[in-house]
């Protein structure tokens, strides 16, 4: 049965249930808050962090995704959707803690799915899964290896989750899978890129000056509702509004920068990090020395999404006040 | 705001104020897809563009002195690949072809070239190149900007051409398949180009030894100080455009089916070459 055909019935009388891991976080909510506002969805959450400013239709389940709970959120057989972005990035989380949440837990979750038989799963990858290499062409394919745990361990979590995401992809053929893998997420999130760009002084590599593409974190949401649209399936990029270098947006944002040779800035910052005064976690560095940036183009053909914010709105918008 | 903004207005000024009224209303004229900030995908920026112009500009007119043949071969419009033999142990006629494209025909053409995998790693020349239009030389990237009718140079000898010893000029060394590959997939016409002036910039000799310790690709000696080759001698340049050549046929045909087209490509720039050098009178003038 595909879901071409199970999902009208369905979806005449009713909202499609969708659950959403990680919406305490701050990207969390504006996808809540995007799908809520659409009538088409019954929002759920499912986070083991509370969640304060609930609207009162969104039924919030505080449960770790690993636990029993969590399974029981599925059990009913009564969800059409589930939208999986709670994932750990805390860099000070030991590695044990941190794959056992994101690796064990979307495994988990993915099981759940296809027990209780949800026909549509969107899980939010990320376009750093490629990794920044010298060699990487300007533009990376859907089909580009994920090379980012070559060069840092820290990665690895997050290339298994795509890897895990895409194994079901082709195991569940009940199941519409979508992974997304949006390119630099800008806005009030708390997420390595806009942590970074909201320093001041920003520290930059000197000599180094990399393309870079981000996305607004609105057009994420949007494309979160692009991929819940029935039929859609398969692995996409996500790209914002298009392409500048690192030191333009740090311009546009008005912040100083602080160039260090990049042999002094390794160990500067592990340093740093080692005594609790960066948050940084050296290994990104890459990030601000290479391009890692990806095609789009599949993602406008298939799913028809497009970003609408400007450049200019998409970097300004790690300013904006929460 | 900082030392840095103070002086990249000043740069900016005086570049301005050398550009002339040539270069640099070919600088305005050059078309390329600019986002709202003026920099392409590939990190290409129209204000950076007026410094390289102004240098290669420079470089092409006094310096090498370059004189071009066959200009009329360079297409105004459409997506191009140049061919071009390669010499003299520095990428100079990389900058010397760029030139031409950019200085001689009557609409400016920004020619791309393709650079090292390592030059991402090398600060300042990782951010510098891309912003003069270069950009690393992957087939993905390459397909990509013929497909967007642009005008790539590609050396298919590659460092066996530019590193080979004074001893073995204007020998063309063995061409490489994968232009050929790109340009009948994308449907490029080929544009030969071949370059004289360029072998005696940095007669050298190639310290072999000393390159397998090092383990770079060679070790070229000149015997001048300061004995690397770091900068050309100002020898005089000659550039012949050949008529452009089509190709069709399947680009996953067998290395010896593309070998022959290859041979023709590389017949063409040898028989330029010969052209080139009985017409010429003198090294440096």
């Amino acid at each position: 049965m595909s879901s071409g055909e199970r999902a009208p019935g369905r979806d005449d009388r009713r909202r499609r249930k969708v659950v959403i891991t990680g919406i305490s976080g701050r990207l969390g909510r504006v996808v809540a808050r995007a799908l809520h506002h659409d009538p088409r969805f019954l929002v759920e959450g499912l986070d083991r962090r509370p969640f304060p400013e609930r609207p009162k239709d969104i039924v919030h389940h505080q449960v770790d995704v690993r636990s029993k709970k969590a399974r029981d959120v599925f059990r009913a057989g009564d969800v059409d959707a589930l939208v999986h972005m709670g994932l750990m990035h805390d860099p000070r989380a030991t590695p044990a803690e941190l794959y056992s949440w994101n690796v064990g837990g979307t495994s988990k979750l993915l099981e759940y799915c296809q027990a209780y038989g949800v026909p549509k799963v969107v899980v939010l990858s990320s376009a750093n899964v490629y990794g920044p290499r010298p060699e990487n062409p300007q533009f990376l394919s859907e089909e580009a290896p994920l090379l980012a745990a070559q060069r840092f361990p820290a990665m690895r979590d997050l290339v298994e989750i795509d890897h895990v995401a895409s194994t079901f992809f082709w195991k569940a053929r009940d199941t519409d899978t979508v992974i997304l893998r949006p390119v630099h997420i800008l806005g009030r999130v708390r997420n390595a890129p806009s942590n970074y760009l909201r320093l001041d002084p920003i520290p930059v590599l000197l000599g180094f000056d990399p393309m870079a593409q981000v996305i607004h974190e609105r057009d994420v949401a949007e494309a979160v509702l692009c991929a819940l649209a029935p039929g859609a399936r398969g692995i996409y990029n996500v790209v914002g509004p298009g392409e500048v270098p690192l030191s333009v947006i740090i311009r546009e944002l008005g912040r100083r920068t602080l160039p260090i040779p990049h042999p002094v800035a390794r160990p500067l910052y592990a340093l740093a990090f080692r005594l609790g005064l960066s948050s940084y976690p050296v290994a990104e560095f890459d990030f601000i020395r290479y391009v890692c940036m990806v095609d789009g183009a599949r993602a406008e053909a298939e799913l028809g999404f497009r970003a609408r914010a400007t450049l200019r709105e998409t970097i300004r918008a790690v300013d904006e006040p929460s | 705001m900082g030392v840095t903004d103070w002086l990249r207005r000043r740069l900016d000024h005086a570049v301005d104020d050398r550009l002339g009224d040539d270069v640099g209303a070919r600088t305005r004229a050059l078309v390329f897809r600019g986002n709202e900030y003026g920099y392409d995908a590939y990190g290409l920026g129209r204000d950076h563009l007026k410094v390289a112009a102004l240098l290669a500009g420079w470089v092409y007119r006094n310096y090498f002195r370059c004189q071009a043949h066959g200009v009329e071969h360079i297409p105004a419009a459409g997506r191009v690949l140049f061919v071009a033999n390669h010499s003299g142990q520095l990428p100079f006629d990389g900058v010397v072809i760029g030139s031409a494209c950019f200085l001689e025909p009557p609409q400016p053409r920004l020619v791309r070239s393709m650079v090292e995998h390592f030059v991402p790693t090398v600060p300042f020349a990782s951010y510098l190149l891309p912003r003069w239009g270069q950009i690393t030389g992957t087939p993905e990237n390459c397909r990509r900007l013929l497909e967007q009718d642009e005008a790539i140079l590609v050396f298919p000898e590659g460092a066996r051409g530019i590193s080979k010893p004074f001893s073995r000029r204007y020998q063309l060394q063995s061409f490489g398949l994968g232009f050929m590959r790109l340009a009948l997939a994308t449907g490029t016409p080929i544009v030969p180009v071949a370059v004289i002036g360029a072998e005696e910039q940095a007669p050298a000799i190639n310290l072999k030894p000393l390159a397998r310790l090092l383990g770079a690709p060679s070790f070229p000696i000149v015997p001048y100080p300061p004995f690397v080759p770091l900068v050309p001698l100002p020898v005089k340049y000659r550039l012949y455009f050949g008529e452009a050549l089509t190709f069709t046929g399947d680009p996953d045909d067998d290395d010896d089916v593309l070998e022959d087209k290859v041979r023709a490509v590389k017949h063409r720039i040898e028989s330029m070459l010969h052209l080139g050098l009985r017409e010429r009178k003198h090294v440096f003038w």
